[in-house]
């Protein structure tokens, strides 16, 4: 064991490497959230619920049906990806011509019953979700342990990040995509589909949403809760890296999760703050946001 | 403010249309009878919240800018009011411009902050600097962490009224409430506040006319902050207390929903509003968790079906403006 700063380098590497976890969540989500804003102009306050329902799905599924760990990545953000393109249809799809305030309001509203609803079943103590087998133990690397899961959900979510940055940027879906969001009108005239392609862009964010949730499951206890908190997080980490890019949200995601468990080491007061204090000072010195184009 | 020919100056009319007199007159008679009727402490906590969605909907309504975290100049204002009575042992009135003044402060930090970006992100950032502060009020010492500032002096007004006195301290907490919604019905129908309008109808507009839509903001989102502040302030001394509960999100959550059904930018609305939600939560009690969910389908219904909110729709339904 050696020390760096004065801090015995095991503490400083597991603070690193949950940073890493907090910061493929933050990537995930904002990524959802960016994706979803490019295309309905709302922003998904229920993000964060939504992340949870994925979470507790995860749990249902292996408390009721006994589906492991491995189908429930699947089957959960299917599951909630299919209540997403429920909501677009029966209460987002109005909100389109309207001010994007509502849309937010609207998204609150949802985070709100989905978390009482939560609150009311299962009791706002968390609930254990035990890591899947094949995922359980670890490698010691000489100078830290490194437990397989969270390894597993790094390189998981940089996966998926990769493909959703792909698929947008990359191929004739995201083309439609894109097109879609800087004029709607001229794509429909091109004879495609738009008003479904907004809708499955909602279900999509959401399903994104879940998966982060599903993955989290193990790692923090499933609790209700669990989605509000880092809701408002997520919406700092997007301020901070703009929404225009899918590569800023992803680079903003995990640069900032790094920051803050660096913060946890050096400053253990300001680590539940430090991302905020660096949105404030990126609000002074570029306002538009690290990626950002304009506002 | 300063122009000589202000262009907008003839399109704010200078005496109250009727139906607003009216109205205020039966808000002054209905909050004057009513604490022989029901629980004053009820009716004063009441007020202390329709001041504050009254600040509150001073933004969203007359400028345009949903701040997503009030809780913050409410919840320190309130905090700050309690420490000085309690702990420097201040006069209610000294304690309670303590906390307004704090909010003032964190007002003018905040907003000259978020008015750095637009619309959606406006709200963004008013929440993650709101989140921000209520982890200031959790670590640091003086808030009393989970518990609190407990059992705070109501005091004597300049050293002379008691205010354990229930009718003296409704009589302060009526002329508090009435002085704020005066003050904001003053903004809203001066020069100032139809440039407020102006910025809210089109700000780029606003801009090529020459006004300096920034300023103006800033100015609106400190008053807005400030009246906020007050509503904190005032219901520390009233209730003898100062919670996390006041400076947390749901906190800002719940403002936006007293505002929303009282009628987004309407004057007499936020008042409304926030008697329903107030009285809804109280009769509800019994429910415990459920009101959470309460809460969200009325936001839903009322962004869905009632965009008006209450008084909205009762003016549109009479023709007239309220």
């Amino acid at each position: 064991m050696f020390e760096i700063f004065g801090i015995p380098s095991t503490a400083l590497f597991g603070q690193l490497l949950i940073g890493l976890i907090n910061g493929s969540f933050y990537a995930l989500l904002s990524l959802g959230l960016a994706v979803i804003f490019g295309m309905l102009n709302i922003i998904n306050f229920s993000h964060g619920a939504q992340y949870m329902m994925g979470a507790f799905a995860a749990y249902l599924l292996l408390q009721y049906s006994d589906i492991g760990y491995w189908p429930a990545l699947i089957v959960a953000p299917v599951l909630v990806g299919i209540t997403g393109v429920i909501v677009e249809r029966l209460f987002l799809q109005w909100l389109y011509k309207l001010d994007h305030l509502y849309g937010l309001l609207l998204t609150f509203g949802l985070a709100l019953i989905i978390e009482g609803v939560a609150r009311n079943h299962f009791g706002s103590a968390g609930m254990p979700y035990t890591v899947p087998e094949s995922l359980q133990g670890g490698r010691n690397l000489g100078f830290m342990f490194l437990p397989n899961y969270r390894a597993w959900v790094i390189v998981a979510s940089l996966a998926i990040c990769f493909v959703t940055w792909f698929v947008i940027e990359r191929t004739r879906l995201g083309a439609y995509l894109r097109a879609a969001t800087e004029n709607p009108s001229l794509v429909r005239a091109f004879g495609i589909n738009v008003p479904r392609m907004i809708t499955l862009t909602y279900g999509f964010g959401v399903a994104l949403a879940a998966f982060a949730g599903v993955m989290a499951a193990p790692i923090y206890n499933v609790s209700p809760q669990m989605g509000s908190e880092l809701i408002i997080v997520v919406f700092a980490v997007v301020v901070i890296g703009g929404m225009g890019s899918i590569l800023g949200a992803i680079v903003t995601g995990f640069g900032l999760g790094v920051i803050e468990g660096l913060t946890k080491v050096f400053f253990p007061e300001a680590s539940n703050t430090v991302i905020f204090v660096i949105m404030a000072i990126v609000l002074l010195v570029r306002p538009a946001g690290l990626f950002g184009r304009g506002s | 403010m300063e122009r000589a020919v202000d262009p907008l100056q003839s399109a704010q009319s200078t005496v109250l249309p009727a139906s607003k007199t009216i109205a205020f007159a039966i808000m002054v008679v209905a909050l004057v009878a009513a604490p022989f009727f029901t629980y004053p402490l009820f009716l004063m906590q009441a007020m202390c919240f329709a001041l504050f969605a009254c600040a509150f909907n001073l933004l969203i309504g007359y400028v345009g800018l949903l701040s997503f975290g009030h809780a913050l100049y409410f919840g320190w204002a309130s905090y700050l009011s309690a420490y000085a009575a309690k702990a420097w042992g201040f006069t209610p009135e000294l304690a309670i411009l303590t906390g307004t003044a704090t909010a003032a402060l964190c007002g003018l930090a905040a907003g000259s902050l978020a008015i750095r970006r637009q619309g959606i992100y406006f709200a963004m950032i008013t929440l993650a600097l709101a989140q921000m502060m209520y982890f200031f009020a959790l670590q640091a010492k003086f808030t009393g962490g989970e518990d609190g500032i407990q059992a705070v002096p109501r005091g004597y007004l300049f050293g002379l009224i008691d205010l354990h006195n229930e009718t003296a301290m409704y009589v302060v907490v009526l002329v508090i409430f009435l002085a704020g919604f005066l003050f904001i019905y003053r903004i809203v129908h001066s020069p100032f506040g139809e440039v407020l309008k102006a910025i809210r109808e089109n700000e780029p507009r606003a801009i090529s006319l020459g006004y300096k839509t920034d300023r103006y903001k800033l100015v609106a989102f400190v008053l807005s902050a400030t009246l906020a502040g007050l509503a904190g302030s005032t219901k520390a001394i009233v209730l003898q207390l100062a919670s996390l509960t006041d400076v947390n999100w749901p906190m800002s959550g719940e403002v936006v929903l007293m505002t929303l059904v009282g009628g987004l930018g309407t004057i007499f609305g936020p008042i409304v509003g926030s008697f329903v939600i107030l009285l809804m939560q109280y009769k509800l009690a019994i429910v415990g968790e459920w009101v959470l969910v309460i809460q969200g389908v009325i936001f839903v219904a009322c962004v869905l079906l009632f965009r008006r909110g209450i008084v909205g729709e009762i003016a549109n339904r009479l023709r007239i403006r309220l």
